[in-house]
């Protein structure tokens, strides 16, 4: 029987056709299921740690310090040697672990209840110190694993929980600018605010991430990125709405940009 | 080596290098800041990690974290700075990391004073931070012990994977004795197996205190229930005694009450009077079956007269291991007083003759404590 050019071309074709791998599972992140929310970012934020982690090469010398709130499990989800702090002190267990382990690569990752409330003093002397951490700062502007109550950097007139008539600025203060406020630390060589609500701002945040894991490895001092969160389920919204509301509501009160970046780190990015 | 003058906390703090101790974190309080001030010295001379804390809270943080990472980490820090540090020893007991810390204890509640005191006795023998776990504990009665309880604290630490408390008052923090050092031992920069240190050709290790299953937190919890037990058998108890021989009372006292009942029972037994003394080292695990056999052991036996620098706190230990053998009597003194050997002497005289009691003495006057 005659062979037709087609059946030709396909004996001819190589046995096993090569697919390129265009996004696969970070091999810093654990092959588990979170326990986050439907539309939280967190799991956004975890993501961007890990292929960061991963295109640095890093993950074998890289451990993670957990906090206490939503991100409390993060030692699960990520393929890192990890401890868990307690409710604000990882700056202070992450500032033991890097002093035993100058060389390793130690990274924190924070709530706002946890870092701007309860963690106040270990973030500001860690920073003071130029504690040569860094630490991945996430603002939902309410204490999401308690079930949304206000925390520091809840929006004024925000209702939450614990402040069901709205944030009252008299009795409660105006929200706290962590990064701001960490930027003034002289121990502070990188400090950034940036923002989960869309694909562009997403990019946007792995490139700080990236820079703020550079600035420790180059021991410039301590590093810091604010990631804008969404946390819908304590927000009442839908996914789509709370990334709005990030947009519309949240940058207003914390103006995206970059508070402190040492001039070494300037030369590195161009 | 040959003995030296040297103070209390300066002995703790040399003692510590000497065991290999290579991280130390701390916080300014008196009367222990002579071990955070030796430290900032010697360590950094040694290349070493010093470390001064902007608080007990971050300190003691800072050690989980060290102690975490796999090394030999030590704190120190004096009683209202060792309530702060509560959070940190909780969270330490449940993860089954080891560490040093020193309390150079000092009158309470609340700040108190700066004068010694035994007052953390309960707090750090009993109830450490939340939750059902003890530290072994360990109390130095001269400047020799302080030496060798600081470094036989960082073995059975390690040895136990557990926290270990060296606890003395003021007393023996302040003041100076010929005491001798050991050579020292080298750092070990090894790391154990289940330390944060990269997880390199193996899974991560996690160091956590989070179990929110109750059947996986009660697990945790029997296995550290057993690991205390072992403790408690594997023949960590320590203490000490003297003229116990014949002796109608025995006076049970710990660190400086110690030494001064020593003086007391010195005293009354050159005057002919039965008395013993008995010196529980090991705080936890205490001394529980030894005091027990006490009256079994000295068939003339009377009483018990246990002396703290407290208002009563280990004499409830001692009561429950003499169940109601003998009677069980507690002097102590507060503030930051320590009691004077005659007051013992006097106390345990009336006990061997209570006929000789004079109608106007009162057992609460003179700001003592009795019961």
């Amino acid at each position: 029987m005659a062979v037709s050019p087609t059946d030709q071309k396909i004996m001819n074709a190589p046995a096993v056709v090569k697919e390129e791998i265009v996004y696969q599972r970070p091999v810093a992140l654990t092959n588990v299921h979170t326990h986050y929310c439907p539309g939280c970012t967190h799991g956004t934020a975890h993501r961007l740690v890990a292929e960061v982690i991963d295109e640095l090469g890093i993950r074998e010398d890289t451990i993670l310090v957990a906090s206490v709130g939503c991100s409390v499990f993060a030692y699960n989800y990520f393929e890192v040697d990890a401890c868990e702090a307690a409710h604000g002190r990882a700056p202070a267990m992450a500032t033991g672990v890097k002093r035993v382990h100058p060389d390793k690569v130690v990274f924190t990752y924070q709530g706002d209840g946890d870092l701007a409330s309860i963690g106040m003093g270990e973030i500001m002397h860690a920073a003071a110190r130029g504690e040569k951490i860094t630490t991945i700062f996430i603002n939902n502007a309410v204490y999401g694993m308690t079930g949304g109550q206000m925390a520091p950097t809840t929006l004024p007139g925000q209702i939450t929980t614990s402040s069901p008539f709205g944030r009252d600025l008299q009795l409660c203060g105006a929200p706290v600018r962590m990064v701001e406020l960490l930027s003034n630390m002289d121990g502070t060589a990188y400090a950034v605010r940036r923002s989960l609500h869309d694909a562009r701002h997403t990019i946007q945040a792995r490139k700080a991430i990236r820079t703020a894991f550079e600035a420790q490895i180059k021991g410039l001092g301590f590093s810091i990125v604010e990631l804008l969160s969404s946390c819908p389920t304590n927000w009442g919204m839908t996914a789509s709405e709370s990334l709005d509301w990030i947009r519309d509501s949240m940058i207003p009160t914390y103006p995206l940009g970059d508070y402190k970046v040492a001039p070494e780190l300037v030369q590195s990015r161009k | 080596m040959a003995k030296q003058l040297l103070k209390g906390n300066v002995a703790f703090a040399e003692a510590a290098i000497r065991a290999g101790c290579e991280v130390y974190f701390g916080y300014p309080i008196t009367p222990q800041t002579e071990l955070l001030e030796h430290m900032s010295s010697r360590m950094p001379e040694l290349g070493r990690v010093f470390l001064q804390a902007e608080s007990e809270v971050a300190a003691v943080n800072m050690v989980y974290g060290a102690a975490a990472a796999g090394a030999r980490v030590m704190t120190s820090s004096s009683s209202p700075g060792i309530s702060l540090m509560q959070e940190g020893f909780s969270y330490m007991a449940a993860s089954n990391v080891p560490a040093v810390v020193i309390d150079i204890m000092r009158g309470g509640p609340g700040l108190g004073n700066i004068q010694p005191s035994q007052s953390d006795y309960n707090q750090v023998t009993k109830s450490a931070g939340h939750g059902d776990f003890h530290p072994i504990v360990l109390a130095p009665s001269t400047v020799q012990e302080a030496i060798d309880l600081t470094i036989l604290a960082f073995d059975l630490a390690e040895k136990y994977r557990t926290l270990v408390f060296v606890i003395a008052d003021g007393t023996i923090g302040q003041m100076m004795e010929p005491a001798e050092l050991p050579e020292m031992r080298p750092v070990s920069t090894e790391r154990p197996t289940w330390a944060v240190t990269g997880a390199r050709d193996r899974s991560h290790n996690v160091i956590t205190s989070l179990f929110l299953g109750a059947e996986q937190l009660e697990q945790l919890n029997l296995d550290l229930q057993d690991k205390l037990l072992q403790i408690q058998q594997a023949g960590e108890v320590r203490y000490d005694e003297a003229y116990l021989e014949g002796a109608e009372v025995v006076i049970v006292a710990f660190g400086t009450s110690a030494r001064v009942a020593q003086t007391a029972v010195k005293r009354m037994r050159e005057a002919g009077l039965p008395v013993g003394l008995f010196r529980p080292i090991t705080l936890w695990p205490f001394p529980e079956k030894e005091i027990a056999e006490l009256p079994k052991r000295i068939p003339a036996l009377k009483a018990i007269q246990v002396v703290e620098m407290n208002a009563g706190q280990m004499v409830h230990d001692v009561r429950e291991a003499i169940a109601g053998q003998v009677p069980v009597q507690f002097m102590g003194r507060m503030g930051g007083i320590i009691p004077v050997p005659e007051e013992i002497e006097e106390k345990v005289r009336l006990t061997l003759t209570p006929a000789q009691m004079p109608a106007t003495l009162k057992e609460s006057s003179n700001g003592r404590v009795a019961h």
